[in-house]
């Protein structure tokens, strides 16, 4: 196998540098034009295995929403980002939720839980269609 | 009618009112009322459920809810009032704020000084004019995120997106998450709208291919969308006659552009510049009527709710010092001129005295992406200083601090130009 460049775009943070890769297989070569040292893990990392933070909802009942936004904990591997999505599809919660609340823990043996990132209480919904039905 | 006096009326409950609100109490002043039209504070972050917010200002990434969220409870610490489900319908040059609500009825509020932070809304349609039939599964990407992340509607399962800003992107994966099939994301431009990051982590990830140089030349379905076709278009953005492709679709997602949302300002007659769309302001965001302040996306649309938040804590300090009688003009007044490859400046003009500042950071866009370039002040063709930049990108704002120093020694009524300027130029 021949080595290869790669013109990657760091994903850390919206500063976007593009970080220039030279690999051979999953050997890193080289690395340049990353602004710091985030960049050079995330370009690593990003040859071997991608790995993201994964931000959905879950179902809620009861709640002044029908619907909770979650996250992961820490970033899993992007290739089983859909398998998580069919696992979160699965679970509903009841309201009150607090932001932070473990809505599922280790989720695939990622390590990575599914927490609520906002405070949803219960209550009579406050969607559109609710309120127009009154 | 109710009437009341607030020392600060902050119009709208999002990113850019929160901290305005926070920072006007910080600085000294008293009664500080939110008005916001929604059911809860937040504005548009609390449908922003995707992460990448708060890597500035809180040097660690938070979904949107959890960035809200931190102000949120800052603004329930500070005991700031705050009127949910409440509509402003006028502003006086006088500042009084006309506003209703189904509990107070209509009220008249006079305020000390006023924070526009109505935010910005989504283009349309009928603003792009695209041709063809009017049926059901047409949305702007915003209104879908809204559907789909809070309200618990997915819009559909075949879906294409037209335009390549952040939205766009962040929705192209969303619908891609919740099952549907994202045929295309398809942009008028030779280059993405969005941030990089999220043509990597939207598009890339899930192989969803971005259409460069296509538009949406006709819309097919009566009563609901069965299709889209799309063509190339030329270097004037025209349609490009023979390169029609068909996509079969149920959904077609706008993400075309967002408007400041100036209602109120043009009411009240506050000078808005032709570029941004948002008013004219100085560099504590005061508009072009005494007393009257702007910050946040109705003053001009931003890639990242860190800089809403420091431009709004700016907005917000500079409106207490007005109510307490500590705003002063400074001796010299400068304008600020935007020169080659710039689209905007804000602030617009420097007038205000601080002695405590260093800098006054200049906010700035770019016309179209460039690489190894040199920004390039100067004052009345004299250059001040440059900074260095390996590329710029017109969706992704650039920062710069004008020193204090520099500031200082120019005569009354200097213009600063400002240029973006490649390295061969020079």
């Amino acid at each position: 196998m021949s080595p290869e460049k790669k013109i990657l775009t760091c994903v850390t943070c919206p500063k976007g540098c593009e970080v220039n890769v030279e690999f051979e297989g999953e050997e890193i070569l080289s690395i340049s034009g990353n602004a710091c040292p985030q960049g050079e893990e995330y370009a690593k990392e990003e040859i071997v295995s991608p790995m993201r933070i994964l931000p959905t909802t879950v179902v809620v009942k009861g709640g002044i929403l029908p619907l909770v936004p979650v996250k992961t904990s820490k970033p899993i591997p992007r290739n089983l980002i859909l398998d998580c999505m069919k696992e979160i599809g699965k679970i509903q919660v009841n309201a009150p939720i607090k932001l932070g609340d473990i809505i599922l823990s280790d989720i695939l043996g990622t390590g990575a839980d599914i927490i609520a990132t906002r405070d949803l209480p219960a209550g009579e919904s406050v969607t559109y269609k609710k309120r127009k039905s009154h | 009618m109710i009437k009341l006096y607030r020392d600060i009326v902050v119009i709208g409950g999002g990113p850019a009112g929160l901290a305005a609100a926070c920072s006007a109490k910080e600085e000294g002043a008293d009664k500080v009322l939110i008005l916001e039209r929604d059911f809860e504070l937040g504005g548009i972050l609390t449908q922003c459920i995707h992460n990448g917010f708060g890597l500035h200002y809180f040097k660690e990434e938070l979904t949107g809810p959890e960035y809200a969220h931190r102000f949120i409870k800052e603004v329930e610490k500070q005991d700031i009032e705050i009127k949910l489900n409440t509509m402003v319908l006028e502003v006086t040059l006088d500042r009084k704020v006309y506003v209703v609500n189904s509990e107070d009825g209509l009220m008249e509020i006079q305020a000390g000084a006023i924070i526009l932070a109505m935010g910005c809304r989504e283009r349309t349609r009928g603003a792009i004019g695209i041709p063809g039939t009017r049926p059901a599964g047409v949305f702007t990407a915003g209104t879908a995120q809204r559907f789909v992340n809070m309200e618990g509607y997915v819009p559909g399962k075949e879906v294409v997106i037209l335009g390549s800003g952040d939205i766009g992107l962040i929705m192209a994966r969303r619908m891609r998450l919740e099952g549907a099939d994202v045929k295309a994301v398809v942009e008028l431009l030779p280059y993405t709208g969005g941030l990089s990051r999220n043509v990597v982590q939207c598009l890339e990830d899930y192989d969803i291919p971005l259409l460069l140089k296509h538009t949406v030349t006709e819309i097919h379905g009566k009563e609901k969308l069965e299709g889209i076709t799309i063509s190339e278009v030329d270097d004037k953005f025209r349609p490009i006659q023979g390169t029609e492709k068909r996509i079969d679709c149920d959904t077609l997602l706008l993400s075309v552009g967002l408007i400041p949302e100036n209602e109120l300002s043009k009411k009240v007659g506050v000078e808005l510049d032709s570029v941004t769309a948002g008013p004219v302001v100085n560099e504590g965001r005061e508009t072009s009527v005494n007393g009257i302040f702007a910050c946040g996306n109705v003053l001009h649309v931003h890639d990242l709710v860190d800089f809403v938040t420091k431009e709004s804590q700016m907005a917000g300090q500079w409106a207490a010092k007005y109510v307490n009688g500590k705003m002063e003009k400074r001796s010299n007044k400068l304008t600020i001129q935007v020169g080659k490859n710039v689209r905007y400046v804000i602030p617009q003009r420097i007038e205000l005295n601080d002695q405590e500042r260093k800098r006054i950071p200049l906010y700035m866009r770019v016309t179209k992406p460039l690489r190894a370039v040199d920004i390039v002040i100067s004052a009345n063709d004299n250059k001040l200083l440059s900074f260095s930049k390996p590329y710029v990108k017109p969706g992704e704002m650039i920062d710069l601090p004008l020193p204090e120093k520099i500031i200082e020694k120019l005569d009354d009524n200097s213009v600063i130009q400002v240029a973006i300027l490649e390295k061969e130029e020079e």
